[in-house]
């Protein structure tokens, strides 16, 4: 049987303010454990949250960034349980009316876009850390993290491979940085996803039964996790097993995924509206407000940069894949025509992002700046540089040794595009192989890029190589 | 027994006729001596009283006193207060001591008065009789083997022994001005939101109220001063321009519509409290007031509808208290469940983990539409019952509690007898309205009787003038209880 596969993805990014959803203490990470934690984070008696406005900002710029409805009233809610890393017995969310209702995300999978469709984003704060391994016979607890403003971000059953879950969680990744929501550090656990994964025959209409992957926090793990999720649904249900509805766990070190709770030890959360909190409302002029504020989205950039400067769509994907590197790209285009516009997204997204993997660094990191880029550029445009003297005047800027100018100088890496001086070379050089000359003469073809060859040998690579082309040709032929 | 009204002492500080450390010494002298048969207060601690009251002599010689300066008062043990034991009247923070001050104590620190000690409640201000407490039973001045009311009893008890001028209370459906009836002084809750729940002990956050309690109306008004103010920290704060509450104190009545719902005359009524009531409503004729009939309808529903909803959010409100962080912790246990469980099975008592279970039961998957929405909806309908009583009168009055002062272990084996002692008090709550006690005559016993003044959003300037002239042409809040108390 062939079987397809259904994913929805929920997805809990970290905003990125400098204190808590609704207390003051810092969200910094990594300090000394509890250091970050004030009276209301520890729930001492009597203590009452008091909403992060720039929680509820940046939750309406991702609002309107996927085209999402904002909520003109929407409510914190409590979920209830016990655990010791939950101080209050209960975690502020929202539930009934999440602040977000709706929205899309367009992905890039091999050359097909694809829209997925998003339920919901809502605000809701983080739990505190239980620290098993630390101490022996008990459990450590750590509240610096509980109370870290979270936008979980909720997606339709809308993906059909791991392909394609990966590209949204990367899509989403991107977008949430772009409009500087979220730091996006997965190693921070800034940004993590679950999973929820069915399969059904081929042809179905009714969804499997799903099982929840939690916390997986590097793309890597996600691609994996449903790799081996859907092989052991299909398994299963192909030896006539059926699926339980479950919560599992991925392993890293083993790749595969083991089973935490079924939907029989499914807590009831017992949600009702926080009574102490407010309900959020949003009026018509703060969301304007935030639209003044919002930058050019990722997508619609791209579409300026294939209209601006006839980049490939492809290449302007690239460019836009982050915020930094469309601006960096923007400044080394700045006031460019659309030829240098290509040059430059050429070399940027050739040598430099080549080297910028390579040395594991950002665009914000290059050791070339995006005005040095464009000195390069100007320099292949005005004929000083051929590509292969470009490279290596590119590779000596990334080494530190200065603009593009001041290595042409210092290397002597002129390109020879005088045509008297290129002519007096090409002589000698006809002169010298007169056996090549004939045999070009008795049609092969082969003898001429042989000339070539000793043309550029001759000027140590530095002779402009149409020109060398041309005077060859116009003296062959007399 | 004697008392002064905090007027009279700020009078005497103000002309120089006494200091600070010598009322607040006599304060604690009167503890000393009868707190041991009340058991009003939880904690007292006279080094630190006086500390706080030389500070305060110091602060009126340099001239810089205001009106509350060097004034002694009790706080109920809801409150946290900096460097106290903050027990809520619970085995479960019999072991607190706050690290910080509630917005009242705050306040009314920097106001310069003097804390005596903090007061005896029950256990979560889930009570109405104070029997409730892990610190046990309060016992009412006027009655020994009587309750005082509850859950702010143990304020009340030490107004009205004069053990302290004044005290602060909490009130979440009744809890300020039931005790207040009973123990024969004044009391008020504010509109919802006007005093900063921050560091108030949470019981159910949509109705708790923080408010004063004291001898008369113009104590009540100098209090409230005090204690009112927005407050970032708490979100159903409110934003409000400052008001003087004494300010209207002494206008006339003339042409005050009062309203008079024929609801308050319901069964279980004490025939003496109704004609207490009825006795003090009609001097208010004289006063220059008229009176109109009004209804609401639906004032039947609040005991169930309170009952619903207090226990919802308290069931939540009380889950921090899981022998994790601070508070009691079982001795033994097993595991991490296990600890929960004999944690909160030690550390509450059997009110507290009725309303638990109660409030659990109405939140749940199957029950919330049936229970906790529904509540909502009828309280919705309850305030708008008061709301449409408004268009026709200025304050609505009637009974505060349907009796006068019950026997101690009367009702505690009954919670459903104990829940209908709220019955006039709750429904201003669920509507969010201020309501106020004034004492208004006694029964046959020799026991107190309380007038309820409930007024208009934002009206409390309103209501203790009318309380206050009441006062001016009676005597009933300069009864003190000499008779009952047979130290």
């Amino acid at each position: 049987m062939k079987w397809e596969v259904v994913i929805g993805l929920e997805t809990h990014a970290q905003l990125s303010t400098v204190s808590k959803i609704f207390s003051g203490a810092s969200t910094a990470f990594g300090a000394v454990a509890n250091s970050q934690a004030c009276a209301v984070d520890i729930a001492l008696p009597g203590v009452l949250p008091v909403l992060n406005t720039g929680a509820v900002e940046r939750a309406i710029r991702f609002g309107l960034a996927v085209g999402g409805e904002v909520s003109p009233y929407s409510v914190f809610a409590r979920k209830n349980y016990f655990y010791p890393d939950l101080p209050k017995g209960y975690q502020i969310s929202q539930f009934e009316l999440p602040i977000v209702v709706g929205g899309t995300l367009t992905i890039t999978v091999g050359e097909q876009d694809k829209t997925i469709r998003l339920t919901r984003a809502h605000l809701e704060e983080d739990a505190g850390k239980s620290l098993h391994e630390e101490f022996r016979d008990r459990t450590g607890i750590d509240l610096n993290r509980a109370g870290t403003p979270l936008l979980e971000i909720v997606s339709e059953p809308d993906m059909r491979s791991a392909a394609e879950a990966v590209a949204y969680a990367r899509t989403l990744h991107s977008l949430v940085r772009w409009i500087d929501v979220c730091d996006g550090n997965m190693q921070e656990g800034s940004f993590r996803c679950d999973a929820n994964v069915s399969v059904r025959p081929m042809g179905s209409t009714v969804l499997g039964t799903r099982r929840e992957i939690k916390n997986l926090n590097s793309f890597r793990f996600l691609q994996q996790a449903i790799d081996y999720e859907v092989q052991w649904q299909i398994g299963e249900l192909e030896d006539g097993r059926s699926i339980q509805q479950a919560t599992v766990l991925f392993d890293p070190a083993s790749g595969e995924t083991r089973m935490m709770r079924t939907k029989e030890d499914a807590h009831d959360y017992r949600y009702f509206p926080d009574p102490d909190l407010l309900p959020l409302a949003v009026s018509p002029e703060r969301l304007a407000a935030v639209r003044a504020q919002m930058p050019m989205l990722p997508t619609e950039r791209r579409q300026v940069l294939v209209d601006t400067y006839g980049l490939t769509v492809y290449d302007a994907a690239q460019l836009t894949a982050s915020r930094e590197l469309a601006e960096y790209f923007d400044r080394a285009a700045a006031g460019a025509t659309e030829q240098v516009g290509k040059l430059c997204a050429n070399w940027i997204c050739g040598a430099l992002s080549a080297s910028l993997n390579e040395a594991g660094l950002d665009i914000t990191q290059s050791r070339v700046s995006a005005q040095q880029l464009r000195g390069l550029v100007d320099r292949v445009l005005d004929q000083t540089l051929s590509n292969k003297m470009a490279k290596l005047v590119f590779d000596a800027m990334w080494l530190g040794e200065g603009d593009a100018d001041q290595i042409i100088a210092a290397k002597g890496l002129k390109q020879i595009s005088d045509s008297g001086e290129l002519a007096r070379v090409i002589d000698e050089i006809l002169a010298a192989q007169p056996q090549l000359v004939a045999d070009f003469k008795s049609g092969k073809e082969k003898a001429f890029n042989a000339l070539v060859g000793q043309v550029m040998r001759a000027t140590r690579g530095s002779a402009n190589p149409q020109q060398v082309n041309d005077i060859l040709r116009s003296k062959l032929a007399v | 027994m004697t008392y002064q009204t905090l007027q009279s002492l700020a009078q005497n500080l103000a002309k120089g006729a006494c200091s600070s450390v010598e009322i607040t010494q006599d304060y604690l002298n009167k503890i000393n001596e009868l707190n041991p048969s009340l058991n009003c207060f939880i904690s007292v601690d006279p080094a630190r009283s006086l500390a706080q009251a030389a500070q305060a002599d110091q602060r009126r010689a340099r001239g810089e006193a205001g009106p509350l300066t060097g004034i002694p008062l009790a706080h109920k043990d809801i409150f946290c207060a900096k460097d106290w034991l903050t027990t809520c009247g619970s085995k479960m923070l019999s072991n607190f001591v706050s690290p910080y001050d509630a917005h009242v104590v705050e306040s009314l620190n920097a106001a310069g008065m003097v804390t005596l000690g903090k007061t005896n409640m029950d256990e979560f201000a889930m009570g109405s009789s104070n029997e409730t407490s892990f610190f046990g039973a309060v016992h009412n001045p006027w009655d020994l083997n009587r309750v005082p009311g509850g859950s702010s009893g143990g304020s009340a008890a030490a107004v009205a022994a004069g053990l302290a001028p004044v005290a602060t209370g909490t009130d979440t459906g009744g809890s300020i001005r039931q005790p207040a009836a009973l123990t024969g002084i004044c009391g008020l809750k504010p509109t919802y939101g006007t005093v900063s729940r921050y560091g108030m002990i949470a019981f159910a956050s949509s109705l708790d109220q923080a408010g004063p309690m004291a001898h008369t109306a113009a104590d009540l008004a100098l209090l409230l001063n005090a204690m009112v103010g927005f407050d970032g920290r708490d979100s159903t704060s409110l934003e409000r321009p400052s008001t003087d509450y004494t300010g209207q104190l002494t206008q006339s009545l003339k042409g005050l519509r009062i309203g008079l719902p024929k609801e308050f005359l319901a069964a279980g009524l004490a025939p003496e409290v109704e004609q207490a009531v009825a006795a003090a409503i009609a001097q208010y004729q004289q006063l220059g007031a008229t009176f109109v009939d009004v209804t609401l309808p639906n004032m039947g529903l609040s005991v169930p509808v309170y009952y619903v909803l207090a226990p919802a959010e308290a069931s939540s409100n009380l889950s921090r208290y899981d022998g994790v962080r601070y508070g009691h912790r079982a001795a033994e246990y097993v595991d991490l469940m296990d600890m929960y469980k004999r944690s909160r099975a030690e550390g509450f008592g059997a009110e507290v983990k009725r309303r638990i279970l109660i409030g659990t039961y109405v939140l749940s998957h199957g029950y919330y539409d049936a229970y906790y929405i529904r509540a909502q909806k009828l309280r919705r309908l309850i305030a708008q019952d008061f709301v449409a009583a408004f268009a026709h009168c200025d304050v609505i009055m009637g009974p505060t509690s349907p009796t006068t002062a019950f026997k101690l272990g009367e009702k505690s084996a009954d919670p459903l007898q104990m829940y209908l002692s709220d019955i006039y008090t709750i429904g201003v709550n669920l509507a969010g309205l201020p309501g106020m006690s004034i004492p208004c005559g006694f029964d046959g016993q020799g026991l107190p009787v309380g007038l309820q003044i409930i007024g208009n959003y934002f009206d409390e300037a309103r209501m203790l003038n009318v309380a206050h002239q009441l006062q001016q042409v009676s005597d009933w809040h300069l009864r003190a209880p000499t008779a009952g108390v047979q130290l």
